[in-house]
């Protein structure tokens, strides 16, 4: 493994952006010490410079503790919006497959439906009905992604379902709850645990893009979206506070595709 | 061939039903109570009495059954009528009439300049043999995916308008306003469009009707350009539903960074306000949107290829 991380200094630089990312959502004491919520007005719209790395916002807080803050809220709604997709998409897509027939075709059709309002939309309806907030959001952008995850869900089932060795476990008189969980699960999971890892990157962009048109967190609290439009008002004279959150979000999403395709294509060499 | 069409209308508006239905479900049934929101929106909300709430929710049809709510919205809007908005008591239609003109010229302009650049990029990247620039341009488009369109606009307007001032950053008049906005919008579809088509134009360049047209002796811009590429546009327009879905929601976006008006601003704005009959009207809006292109896609298609024969039961040959 780390011989041929170090091989592909690419995928380690992403292991590496990843890594820290986490560290800074897990511990952000450790990586940003200043206090990412309080200002000292003497030193607003200060640029990057060795005492605060990535500038000063317009009441005097430091951007870097913002940023490594925030990574805590924007990872969370991550994670869960993909938990969300991948829970949901995986009970609908495994239930059509393993029943096939009726019930098949009237879930895989509401899917169909999903797939044709643009996800945003979606999510921007989930929000109205849902309120603001990070968990509100995290939940909206997960259902907007239900759909994919069904599809292959489905189409993983249906593959296993026809192996030899699930004919065996029902001739054996395997019950269907025991086909399904022993045997028929565990074998589907691979494609919809590689869509996951891809749907990270995607959570991410769509979890700011929500935080951006003001949906997120409330105000105080450092979200990346929030961060970026924040800045938004200074663009003209104060150039880093737009420009360096969201670099850190084009590395964060760049380095979750990354390491995703990396996890795909060992699984298909496999 | 008509009756294909009457087909595939008739499953176009079985979609719109769905639609209408889910976003129906989602706004309606989940817990949020629009009417307390509405009333509260002004920081008034200790000032409404219950019994005025109860009128409210009266006057809005809200107190009735979900099912007699939903028959009744559903039958208005097969006559096009969505209801009035909850927040300016407009009506929705045309709210969303008044906003769509700018959101369709950018969105439109935008789709324009998507298509010229990712096939600018697809073309260049398959055409000739230098590893290295092929190399280059490929991994372009899955980059620009992993850029956020809000901050990419943000950046044009830092540079493009700030710092060298070559194009105004807000404001939604002449075409000098809808650059930046445009090409905002046209870098994510356009990567989507280069990466289709690089796939597609590869596999059609090792075809034997190319080996063909070589050694009937056609030189390389044209087996590029009339072999190679028409055969590949078929894969790259049967994505141009999911193309103009995408350009449609990153136009809330868009619109947002650059303050212009549009119905990105609308539904932003309805969202905030818990409008429900703004919200729902746009979503409705936008699947009827990729019905409607997608049906186009169908029709076109035998017109790029003419080896697809439409059938009556909708099926393609």
């Amino acid at each position: 493994m780390t011989t041929s991380l170090l091989r592909r200094p690419g995928l380690a630089l992403s292991v590496l952006v990843v890594a820290l990312v986490v560290l800074a959502a897990c511990l952000p004491g450790l990586l940003a010490p200043a206090d990412p919520l309080r200002g000292v007005p003497e030193q607003r719209f200060q640029p990057p410079s060795a005492s605060h790395w990535f500038g000063t916002d317009e009441l005097g807080r430091d951007l870097y503790a913002r940023v490594v803050h925030g990574a805590a809220l924007s990872l969370k709604a991550t994670l869960v919006a993909v938990a969300v997709a991948f829970v949901a998409g995986g009970a609908i897509g495994g239930v059509a497959g393993f029943a096939g027939g009726r019930i098949d075709g009237v879930l895989m059709r509401a899917v169909d439906v999903l797939l044709s309002i643009p996800a945003l939309f979606l999510s921007l309806a989930l929000v109205t009905a849902l309120g603001r907030g990070t968990l509100n959001v995290a939940v909206a952008v997960g259902a907007a992604s239900v759909a994919a995850f069904s599809r292959v869900m489905r189409a993983e089932v249906l593959r296993v379902r026809q192996a030899a060795y699930v004919d065996a476990a029902r001739v054996c008189g395997v019950r269907w709850g025991g086909v399904l969980f022993r045997h028929v699960l565990p074998n589907a999971r691979g494609p919809v645990i590689a869509l996951a890892t891809l749907d990270l990157g995607t959570a991410v962009l769509a979890v700011a893009s929500l935080g951006f048109l003001g949906y997120g967190a409330p105000p105080p609290a450092p979200e990346w979206g929030t961060l970026i439009s924040g800045g938004r008002d200074y663009l003209a004279n104060a150039w880093w506070l737009s420009t360096l959150p969201g670099l850190v979000v084009v590395a964060t999403v760049l380095s979750l595709n990354r390491i995703a395709r990396a996890l795909d294509g060992e699984r298909l060499h496999r | 061939m008509r009756l294909y069409v009457l087909h595939r209308m008739g499953q176009a508006a079985v979609v719109l039903w769905a639609a209408y239905t889910v976003s129906f479900l989602i706004l309606v049934l989940l817990p949020g109570d629009a009417i307390a929101a509405l009333t509260g929106a002004g920081g008034a909300a200790a000032s409404v009495s219950p019994e005025r709430l109860a009128e409210l929710r009266r006057e809005y049809g809200v107190d009735k059954p979900v099912l007699v709510q939903y028959g009744t919205h559903l039958a208005d809007a097969v006559r096009g009528d969505f209801g009035a908005s909850f927040a300016t008591g407009r009506p929705v239609g045309s709210l969303i009439a008044e906003a769509l003109p700018q959101t369709l010229t950018l969105t439109l302009t935008a789709l324009a300049l998507a298509l010229v650049l990712g096939a600018g990029v697809a073309l260049a990247a398959t055409y000739g043999s230098r590893p290295w620039l092929r190399q280059l341009l490929l991994s372009l488009p899955p980059l620009v995916g992993s850029v956020p369109a809000f901050w990419v606009g943000l950046m044009l307007i830092q540079f493009l308008s700030f710092r060298f001032r070559i194009f105004p950053a807000f404001g939604d008049d002449g075409w000098r306003g809808l650059v930046l906005p445009a090409l905002t919008l046209a870098v994510p579809t356009a990567a989507i469009v280069a990466q289709v088509l690089a796939r597609s134009l590869t596999t059609a360049l090792a075809e034997p009707y190319v080996r063909t047209a070589r050694a009937k002796g056609a030189g390389p811009v044209r087996v590029h350009l009339r072999h190679a590429l028409r055969n590949a546009s078929l894969p790259a327009l049967t994505v141009a539903g999911l193309l103009v879905g995408g350009l449609l929601a990153n136009s809330v976006l868009v619109e947002t960074v650059f303050s212009r008006n549009g119905l990105g601003r609308v539904i932003v704005a309805a969202v905030t306000a818990q409008d429900v009959p703004v919200v729902q009207g746009v979503v409705v809006l936008s699947a009827a949107v990729f019905v409607v292109v997608n049906l186009i896609v169908d029709l076109l298609s035998p017109l790029v290829d003419p080896r697809i024969v439409l059938t009556g039961t909708g099926g393609r040959t």
